[in-house]
């Protein structure tokens, strides 16, 4: 394989890590408002207070990958999306203190949720926003000109679409966390947010297609077609299959008696093979563009003599921290007890 | 866009950059120390089983948990800073950069994280051991984080092993660009930088506590343990700078006539300006308070010795006189106070009054803000002496910067400040309660350990079981 390739699906590899971990504690925080108490917040915040770091990371080695292998894109793209970069900033660091203070604040608790909760939101709104804006292609004067021209119908429904999709992650990841009502209530909005990530998928998918003839060419110009049909096709049946299971889920908190739910952990797997079933497709959509129609991998690569010397890094480390992260999940495996845990 | 609003932007997209990386470095510097302090006492309490060592540990987490986090947040932002203002720097130097930084991710930042989790929420799910590791594992991280960030920036002082192509940078050797001439010395300063800080923060809340005659035995344990620290760290801190120093005359000499404000070309028996104030105008100092022939004799060696001026260069090849060269007095002014302090501790310790002299404990505890003013003064020498250039002598910072608009980096500087000063001052609150409130009691300590393997529940109940059983006791 050439090695531009590897880095090119190593960059794939690392937005789609960040967006499904970062994606499900985001998505904690896009929920606050839906649940009222105190209590519960204190629970929703310690579900996810042990990993948020390390989920976020994924962020930083995104950006240092484009950094590292493919300068042009990163000065390009960077500059070109100032303002909603510097947003998500501000929210992911709103959100990321709220976790350190709100637990040992009193009078100002409340205000650190609220910190939480809209910075969540903030950065998953900016995250959406830029997604629309590359797939529909940065404007050529984005650095000097309007801001407002990020702006668009599309780049909002993806901004949209990515607040729900993580907040889905955050329900199905909360029915695999917790118990009692607030099982049941990330079930019964999981179905709801499932209903929305659907349809903006769906336009979001027709939109990128009928736009651009060389993408629809690649969809459904030929025999490939066959080979991408199980793309839409099993979104579909995982969609069809998380729905059932949110509803069981609901429906045993309905009954009188006890009734055990199977398959607890299905629907945030679910939900995660969603999100990497989206990604693929956008990824079937856009190669070779880092920047749609205007900077290709290959056009932005850097000089063979980096991509070799961070190789044997990447290829020794990523394995490495695969493992060392998931030692770090199964320590903290099963439910999230409401009891001080920690330092 | 006119010439103006270009500079404008420019000048703006510098100022946040300095403000945002002045912000970060806060916390970073209290971390890589306090990170090795934290595993140096869990170690001794698994060798010693002497509680106190525990209630160090156990007490310390909860600051380092909180400036941990907001160096985690404020250290993102620098990440995409390079790419959001400095667009052209990006483009020019991501080859050599981006590499550095990508190890910097891989082998520390996620270690880090990965750990922390363990190191804050574990103490009742793992081992003390297993334990002591993610404790120890954090700590290297931060070693490690530190070497490569400090191999990024020490190559933009002395750049070496590259070649430039189409007007880029390309690496023709990755040891060269690593171990750069100044990488070394860079790295050793700022490590014993960060352990100083950590080393009198915590000196000076111990002697805080001291002074309020609480926690005594926690406090002694820790103030006489710093001041150990600090008599082994602090001369060796000054002679590393020394090092340091040898290196600027020889690499960036007018960085170096910056720091000590010497103005013509070439000047011999140069004296030790222990005050002045540079008037870059005129080109010459005003109220110069002086020990003659004192710079010559630490930069050369001999009295006469011949030292490189500011005049050398044409005025806009020179940075900002006066910031280099009071910072750099600041910085060197903390250093000898810092020693001063662990000489005076010595010699109360032999006189047996350590602990009672108030004076001495009031001036410790006035010590705790001083590890990270010098390093703030020391990166002030070591940015701003090194303009007009962002890449010594081969890349001017007023050339890379993206071309954005005025306004929009206005707006994006104000959130800045408003957010950063917001946060600071709920840091220092939080800081301070956590100070206040004191270390656990000892009785507190025990802990109850169900395994790796027991689910949340188990913990739980165990949780609970202990609790009742103190309640009945209590009863």
């Amino acid at each position: 394989m050439d090695i531009s390739l590897f880095y090119f699906l190593l960059l794939g590899f690392a937005i789609l890590m960040y967006v499904l971990l970062d994606g499900f504690d985001l998505g904690i925080g896009i929920l606050y408002p839906w649940f009222n108490s105190d209590a519960e917040h204190d629970h929703l915040m310690r579900s996810v207070s042990h990993v948020w770091d390390g989920n976020e990371t994924w962020l930083v080695f995104g950006g240092v990958i484009l950094f590292g292998a493919f300068p042009s894109a990163y000065a390009l793209l960077l500059s070109s999306l100032y303002l909603p970069i510097m947003l998500m900033l501000i929210g992911l660091i709103f959100r990321g203190v709220a976790f350190e203070y709100r637990f040992k604040s009193h009078s100002s608790k409340m205000w650190w949720s609220r910190a939480f909760a809209i910075g969540s939101t903030l950065a998953a709104f900016c995250q959406g926003l830029m997604l629309g804006v590359v797939v529909q292609g940065v404007p050529s004067d984005a650095v000097q000109g309007s801001s407002l021209q990020l702006l668009t119908p599309f780049s909002l429904l993806t901004a949209l679409s990515v607040v729900a999709g993580y907040a889905l992650l955050g329900c199905a990841y909360l029915v695999m966390k917790s118990r009692g009502a607030i099982q049941h209530k990330a079930a019964q909005r999981g179905r709801l947010l499932l209903w929305l990530v659907m349809i903006a998928m769906a336009l979001v998918s027709l939109y990128t297609v009928l736009a651009d003839p060389l993408i629809w060419q690649r969809w459904f110009g030929g025999w490939h077609t066959l080979l991408l049909l199980p793309l839409p096709l099993l979104a579909l049946a995982a969609a069809r299959l998380l729905y059932r299971d949110l509803g069981r889920v609901r429906k045993s908190h309905h009954l009188a008696e006890q009734v055990v739910v199977k398959h607890e952990d299905r629907p945030f797997w679910l939900a995660v093979s969603l999100f990497v079933l989206a990604f693929v497709g956008l990824l079937v959509s856009l190669f070779p563009y880092l920047l749609p129609r205007q900077l290709s991998y290959q056009q932005a690569v850097a000089p063979d003599h980096s991509l070799w010397f961070m190789l044997p890094g990447v290829l020794i480390f990523v394995p490495l921290i695969l493992a060392y992260t998931l030692w770090g999940y199964r320590i903290f495996a099963g439910k999230v007890e409401d009891f001080e845990e920690g330092y | 866009m006119d010439i103006d609003s270009t500079q404008l932007s420019a000048i703006l997209s510098r100022l946040q950059f300095a403000f945002t990386v002045s912000f970060h470095i806060i916390f970073p510097s209290i971390t890589i120390g306090l990170a090795t302090l934290i595993a140096l006492w869990e170690g001794l309490w698994l060798k010693t089983r002497n509680p106190v060592y525990l209630q160090l540990a156990k007490f310390w987490i909860k600051p380092f948990a909180i400036t941990f986090g907001m160096g985690v947040v404020s250290g993102i932002v620098l990440s995409y800073e390079f790419g959001t203002n400095f667009s052209k720097f990006s483009e020019l130097t991501g080859a050599v950069l981006g590499p550095l930084m990508a190890y910097e991710v891989l082998t520390a930042f996620f270690l880090e994280a990965g750990f922390l989790g363990v190191m804050l929420f574990g103490w009742q799910r793992v081992s003390e051991r297993m334990h002591f590791f993610a404790s120890c594992t954090v700590a290297v991280g931060t070693w490690i984080s530190a070497f490569w960030i400090i191999a990024a920036n020490s190559w933009m002082q002395t750049p070496a092993g590259h070649k430039i192509v189409n007007g880029r940078f390309e690496v023709e050797s990755w040891f060269e660009v690593i171990f750069n001439p100044s990488m070394p010395y860079r790295l050793s300063h700022m490590l014993l930088a960060t352990l100083l800080t950590a080393t009198f923060l915590v000196m000076a809340t111990s002697a805080w506590y001291l002074l309020k005659q609480q926690h005594q035995a926690f406090a002694r344990k820790a103030l006489s343990l710093t001041l150990w620290l600090a008599l082994l760290l602090t001369p060796l801190q000054i002679l590393i700078g020394d090092f340091h120093g040898l290196n600027v005359k020889e690499h960036q000499p007018v960085k170096l006539a910056a720091m000590e404000g010497i103005w013509p070309a070439r000047e011999a028996n140069v004296p030790m300006l222990l005050f002045a104030i540079p008037d870059p105008a005129n080109e010459k100092n005003l109220f110069e308070v002086k020990v003659p022939g004192l710079a010559s004799l630490i930069l050369t060696h001999q009295w006469h010795g011949e030292l490189q001026g500011l005049k050398s260069v044409p005025k806009a090849d020179r940075p900002n006189v006066p910031l280099v060269f009071f910072s750099f007095r600041i910085m060197v002014g903390i250093g000898l106070l810092m020693m001063f302090i662990a000489a005076a501790g010595l010699w109360l310790r032999l006189r047996g009054t350590l602990y009672q002299s108030r004076w001495f404990l009031r001036l410790c505890s006035l010590m705790a803000p001083s590890g990270v003013i010098a390093v703030l003064a020391g990166w002030y020498v070591v940015e701003v002496g090194r303009q007009p250039w962002l890449v010594q002598g081969l890349v001017r910072t007023m050339d890379v910067v993206s071309p954005l608009p005025a306004e929009r980096v206005a707006l994006s500087l104000s959130l800045f400040v408003l957010t950063y000063s917001l946060l600071f001052g709920v840091y220092l609150y939080f800081l301070g309660k956590l100070i206040k409130k004191g270390p656990p009691a000892l009785a507190d300590l025990q802990q109850l350990k169900v395994g790796v393997k027991a689910s949340g529940y188990a913990v739980a109940f165990t949780k609970n079981l202990a609790d009742e059983t103190q309640h009945q006791g209590a009863n």
